[in-house]
């Protein structure tokens, strides 16, 4: 199966944030536009200087929100879109504190809360439709397609006008590569985005350390069980001794 | 058995109306938190969801349990007698310990009435998972373990039996997760390398909180035993503490040894003296671990029981510390926040260990916890005579 993402050119948006206000019509979020991510904004439009960009979930090739869940309330879609499933969430937070780019966001003033943030309108691409927010952008600053293709526009446009961009797809290697990819005019990490992020995907550092564990199980219980053996052999035969020599 | 008069002397009397009055205080928060959310209560955020409860009750509150899989371990597998006065009292501790965790999770999880989810929704790539199982199975086998000192007190013949039968493996299976649980807890971290302070970010993580959980459990039973003894007017087996301080000395100086030398193979200890949060964090907790040394090489206090109770508080202090740091401490620069616990969520922890506490010393009066005290002048004959 193919897999899509999104195309943030920063240098192209010009900050009507009509992609806030449809991702808010499209996923039913209450309340009014945010200057940051919360539960009730999946996504926002920042500005700096004359420069304005897109914040939301990079949905990461290989995800650690994912990687943590410990109910698997979260799942990377092979299409793209990491989507998340607030019916077997328990609410331990793990993926919030997990993610590198501090995406997912906490419903703080619920009894019943659930975490929240983009899942890339999985249900329209269900449809054959593309997400919200890049259907209804005016300039095509943000725009929805296979990954690999966008790739490939995004290079093509810092070959063509290096003035414009700085030379940087953030996302292309960012934790083992994002579905979601930006360009922009200014460094990255001067609009606060994470940068020096290492290539490899953050779970494997997680997974070299669990999948040791049945081994160590197995090793561990192998050597207290034969400790336990072997002294208790030992006692015994000193008991047995003791009762024939007093014999 | 006992007589019920005890229950209302007067002492027990001023024991219970504070406490009272601390159920009440923690029944107002309780209400709020699960009527109006996390948020009404704490001071977590979205910058930085996880804060006391988790930092403390959960990550510290396992940690202060160790006592148990170190001392199951070394009685019913290596079959050491001779450290069975103290079994009992950290069997009780570990389990207490353990229920003051599932009871912190339910107040942390947004969700807990979903707590048994990893049951039926599994990820084994996840640490969580795997601490969710630890905590579920260790509880388990601590209760057991738990049942079968009120069985014997009871004198259920048949469940003592039964229990003995399966002492071996039990104990086998309780080590075996204690040491899947505590590392796991260190585990939690390994994924936020950008995250966690230099001080505190290492592969070694799972390790270093292992090696630290063995430290802590033998301070642990120090400390009950001395405190016991103090407010239960019992004679202290001094000799035994020399001997559990021989073994903290040990395990801190294993575990002091490959922290350091894997921060230096990593070179972060430049950061040691940096100045900022993390390095007067990290040199508190130093300093905690070094007291604890000292005290247990100087000969005149590493055979007092004075000496021993304050290295065995001061190397709890530190481990505790340590946890505090790796959970909450070392990620509040990278938040971009000010994480400070709120009212609620500091009286909420509070009262909950003071309960353990209470429950603690409740239980030592009526269970056969701590071993009749035969040379003893004020010796009186326990429960656990059959
Ligand atoms: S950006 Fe964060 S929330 Fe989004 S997929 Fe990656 S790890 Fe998950
Ligand atoms: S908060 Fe929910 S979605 Fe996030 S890791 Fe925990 S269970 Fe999974």
């Amino acid at each position: 199966m193919k897999t899509y993402g999104l195309l943030v050119d920063f240098t192209a948006c010009i900050g009507c944030k009509a992609c806030m206000e449809t991702c808010k019509e499209v996923n039913r979020l209450p309340g009014g536009l945010s200057d940051e991510l919360n539960a009730e904004n999946y996504s926002v439009v920042k500005q700096q200087g004359d420069l304005y960009y897109r914040q939301m979930c990079m949905h990461c090739l290989t995800p650690s929100c994912v990687s943590v869940c410990p109910v698997g309330a979260l799942e990377k879609t092979s299409a793209g879109p990491v989507n998340y499933d607030g019916s077997k969430c328990m609410g331990c937070r793990y993926c919030m504190v997990a993610c590198p780019f501090n995406v997912p966001r906490y419903e703080w003033d619920k009894a019943a809360p659930v975490v929240r943030k983009c899942i890339m309108c999985i249900d329209r691409l269900a449809e054959g439709k593309e997400p919200a927010c890049a259907w209804v952008c005016p300039m095509g600053a943000t725009r929805f397609g296979e990954r690999d293709r966008l790739l490939e526009i995004a290079h093509a446009r810092i070959k063509k006008y290096p003035d414009r961009y700085v030379d940087h797809v953030y996302g292309e290697h960012e934790v083992g590569g994002t579905s979601v990819l930006m360009l922009s005019s200014v460094p990255f990490a001067d609009l606060g985005f994470r940068s020096g992020l290492p290539h490899e995907a953050l779970p494997e550092l997680t997974w070299t350390v669990l999948r040791k564990i049945p081994n160590i199980v197995f090793t561990t219980g192998i050597i207290l069980g034969g400790v336990w053996w072997v002294i208790n052999r030992r006692m015994e035969l000193d008991r047995e001794n003791h009762k024939s020599d007093s014999e | 058995m006992r007589t019920t008069s005890l229950i209302l002397s007067r002492k027990n009397l001023a024991l219970f109306l504070p406490l009272a009055g601390l159920s009440l205080i923690l029944l107002v928060f309780t209400l709020v938190r699960f009527t109006k959310g996390l948020g009404a209560v704490t001071n977590l955020s979205d910058a930085f969801p996880w804060g006391l409860w988790v930092g403390f009750d959960v990550v510290c509150g396992v940690a202060l349990a160790a006592g148990g899989f170190i001392l199951t371990g070394i009685v019913y597998l290596f079959n050491s007698e001779r450290y069975k006065p103290v079994l009992r009292p950290a069997i009780l501790t570990a389990f207490l310990g353990y229920l003051l965790v599932c009871l912190g999770l339910m107040y942390d999880l947004g969700k807990p009435w979903n707590i048994w989810h990893p049951l039926v929704m599994w990820n084994p790539h996840s640490v969580m998972f795997e601490v969710a199982w630890c905590v579920m199975l260790y509880t388990t086998v601590l209760a057991l373990e738990f049942g079968s000192i009120v069985a014997e007190a009871m004198n259920w013949k048949k469940l003592v039996m039964a229990f003995h039968a399966v002492a071996v493996p039990l104990v086998l299976a309780g080590v075996l997760l204690s040491t899947l649980h505590q590392s796991s807890l260190g585990s939690l971290f390994l994924i936020v390398p950008q995250k966690l302070h230099p001080l505190w970010y290492s592969s070694l993580l799972p390790l270093n909180f292992w090696l630290s959980a063995v430290a802590v459990g033998f301070a642990t039973v120090i400390l009950e035993s001395y405190t016991t003894s103090k407010l239960m007017k019992r004679g202290l087996e001094l000799e035994l503490l020399i001997d559990l301080g021989r073994f903290l000395w040990l395990a801190l100086v294993v575990y002091l040894t490959v922290r350091l030398q894997d921060m230096a193979l990593r070179g972060a200890l430049s950061h040691v003296l940096d100045g900022g949060l993390e390095s007067t964090a990290f040199l508190i907790e130093m300093s905690l671990f070094a007291s604890a040394l000292i005290l247990l090489t100087i000969r005149r206090t590493h055979a007092s029981k004075l000496g021993l109770f304050f290295a065995a508080l001061f190397a709890l202090l530190g481990v505790v510390m340590n946890r505090l740091n790796v959970s909450i401490i070392g990620l509040v620069s990278d938040s971009g926040v000010k994480y400070f616990p709120s009212w609620g969520e500091i009286v909420i922890t509070a009262t909950l260990t003071a309960m353990g506490f209470t429950i603690f010393f409740i239980l030592v009066r009526f269970l056969p916890i701590f071993p009749p005290d035969e040379g003893h002048p004020n010796h009186v004959p326990t429960a656990a005579k059959h």
